[in-house]
């Protein structure tokens, strides 16, 4: 919970120092535009943390966005009368499908997911490349239905970033309610202990990857909304930008804490600074390095709150002994 | 030697020696020695990096800010060369860069007890974002012939780099080292098992902290060896390198748990990386096919010997009475 309000924190203090600066950072079309930019990274985010929470990692989400944002532009080439409905679950059973790869090679052949979703970055961007030889959809080729679900808002919230909301909002109710999302943070504590007491290890992150394979595959859905233009490249290097939203956000990356609530305030923070710094005359060149100094900050200071904790346990245990 | 050789590094030198031949007899131009120059000189960075990588992951570590500093290296070498400064100076101030860059990572896994993957990814950031605070942007490429010339140049008489010659020298270097030295011994203890490292009387933090120098230096000479070769410094050079590494040292058959691995795979590795995609690109394979193929080579290199090792576990399980001698 102090993670979450720390990086709350930090967004709070970003946005009023750059509000002060222009005020104009905070009217309604910068607002709208915050959370466009948001959007996509919050949604990876949290497919992410959940794998992060279950002490693995999945490098495959900007091959599996890009692959599923052209599978979603040539499906309206094919037939621009697709139900927008159609085309979103087409794009997340896309996504899916590239999840349950993964999640198969790390449960079944019990090969690290760092190893196998850093092969399957690769492949499924080749097969992205390969598919699309070249070719880029143009905006112009896409149904306007679909294009002005890319612009269009409901209550001064943009509809794309209503998918985020949901997806945020049904992952945190998922992780803290249900049974097999508490197995999911056992897991990521020690994970042989959750074997030993019973849980389904193999089964549990195979489920982890195929969600984030099905997020990664929305938010190709949502790019493709957003951005109309199309080509194989799409989400190029998003992985280690995802991968830093979730650090930044808590969630530990050896698994076991964290929550999906602060890895997309992390995402929040991180497109945040992107839009911030140009408008606090601040060279753009600066963004990357101050993501990193961000990430660094944020494992360091996690790190000094865990032994804080321990010793506070400890503590308390030589008091009752 | 032989002996040391684990049935890993012997599978892995078969399949490079089955592509070698099966592209020199299908591939045109493949068997050329010109080629082979070409070859040779794509493969130095990747080979240079993955040195201290294998150690690195030996140990139980990764980095993956090796591809930030090269950019860093080459990014601070553009500037320093247009504020003046002479190349034979630049050099030793570059590899000093890499070795402060690389003190950073070692400072905070080891200092501050923090895991390197987050750490590298952290300063895969930084360091890349500080490449163009140096840069921005621009390209500095006019860097005197003399220099980016001699870079490439082939050893008299035949067209291998001597580049490539000295990327052999230190690999058999650190081959050595890891292999028929305390050191080594150490590295792979550690990799193992750090507690019993620790209780049997080695340094695990100072041997890790160097480590991470000694990569930081080795990918600013990679970064030196990048800006001649291409003749350009610029702050996005050899972005994405890192993953290359990684799946160079992984299909070399290094445990990426530690502990595991050895430098003949890895070199093995590189090169059969290496060849495999500049013979398909000479076949007019298309560039995407590359990547499936990078993808699936280091997928089937990590799946199958878990596979393998699975499979015998359960025929062993259907043979009760045969005890499996410790260390077999």
């Amino acid at each position: 919970m102090v993670r979450e309000l720390g990086i709350g924190l930090a967004l709070v203090l970003l946005v009023a120092v750059t509000t002060i600066y222009n005020p104009r950072f905070l009217n309604a079309q910068s607002r709208k535009d915050l959370m466009l930019g948001a959007t996509i990274l919050v949604v990876l985010a949290v497919g992410q943390a959940i794998v992060v929470i279950t002490r693995n990692v999945d490098l495959s989400v900007g091959s599996v966005l890009g692959l599923s944002a052209f599978a979603t532009g040539k499906l309206f080439l094919a037939m621009s009368e697709t139900p927008i409905v159609l085309a979103v679950l087409a794009g997340v059973g896309l996504g899916l499908l590239c999840g349950i790869v993964n999640g198969a090679l790390i449960a079944v052949a019990r090969v690290p997911a760092l190893v196998v979703t850093l092969g399957t970055l690769y492949v499924f961007r080749g097969v992205d490349y390969s598919w699309a030889a070249g070719q880029q959809i143009n905006a112009a080729d896409m149904p306007s239905g679909f294009k002005r679900m890319g612009t269009a808002t409901l209550l001064g919230i943009p509809v794309l970033a209503l998918f985020a909301i949901a997806v945020l909002v049904f992952a945190g109710y998922y992780l803290r309610n249900y049974r097999s999302g508490r197995e999911m943070y056992a897991i990521g504590s020690d994970p042989e202990a959750a074997r030993l007491s019973g849980i389904p290890v193999g089964w549990r992150v195979f489920t982890a990857m195929a969600i984030s394979g099905a997020l990664a595959g929305l938010a190709g859905v949502l790019h493709a909304a957003r951005f109309g233009t199309l080509d194989a490249a799409a989400g190029n290097g998003i992985e280690l930008q995802v991968v830093a939203a979730v650090v930044v956000g808590g969630v530990a990356i050896f698994g076991g804490s964290g929550s999906v609530y602060g890895a997309a305030l992390g995402a929040l923070l991180l497109s945040t600074i992107g839009s911030a710094l140009p408008v606090l005359r601040i060279d753009p060149f600066w963004q990357q390095a101050v993501v990193g100094a961000l990430i660094l900050a944020a494992i360091g200071l996690d790190r000094a709150l865990t032994a804080r904790i321990a010793d506070r346990l400890r503590g308390r245990r030589a008091r009752g002994a | 030697m032989l002996k040391r050789l684990g049935t890993w590094d012997i599978l892995v030198i078969g399949v490079l020696a089955l592509v070698v031949i099966a592209s020199s007899i299908a591939v045109d131009g493949f068997a050329t020695s010109r080629f082979w120059g070409f070859l040779l000189l794509d493969v130095i960075p990747i080979a240079l990096i993955a040195l201290p990588m294998t150690l690195v992951i030996v140990t139980g570590e990764i980095d993956l800010s090796v591809a930030s500093v090269l950019g860093l290296s080459s990014a601070v070498m553009g500037q320093l060369w247009l504020s003046g400064v002479p190349l034979p100076v630049i050099l030793p101030l570059v590899l000093v860069l890499g070795m402060v860059l690389g003190a950073v990572n070692g400072l905070f896994v080891t200092g501050f007890g923090l895991p390197s993957l987050a750490v590298t990814i952290g300063t895969l950031a930084l360091y890349r974002g500080l490449a163009y605070v140096v840069l921005g942007d621009k390209a500095v490429a006019d860097f005197p012939f003399s220099w980016t010339g001699n870079t490439i140049e082939a050893l008299p008489g035949t067209t291998i780099p001597w580049m490539a010659l000295l990327v052999a020298g230190l690999a058999v270097t650190f081959g050595v080292v890891l292999h028929a030295t305390p050191v080594g011994r150490a590295l792979f203890a550690m990799g193992n098992n750090e507690q019993a490292a620790t209780f049997s009387g080695i340094s695990v933090a100072r041997t890790k902290f160097w480590l991470f120098v000694l990569t930081g230096a080795v990918a600013a000479l990679a970064g030196f060896f990048w800006t001649m070769r291409y003749a350009s410094a610029r702050a996005d050079n050899g972005a994405g390198l890192e993953l290359s590494v990684v799946a160079a040292v992984l299909l070399g058959g290094v445990s990426i748990f530690g502990g595991r691995g050895s430098l003949i795979g890895v070199m093995a590795g590189v090169l059969l990386l290496i060849s495999l995609r500049n013979a398909l690109q000479l076949a007019d394979v298309p560039a995407d096919t590359l990547t499936v193929v990078t993808g699936a080579l280091l997928i089937v290199s990590v799946v199958g010997p878990n596979a393998a090792s699975m499979l015998r576990a359960r025929l062993r399980r259907r043979r009760p009475a045969v005890t499996p001698v410790a260390g077999a």
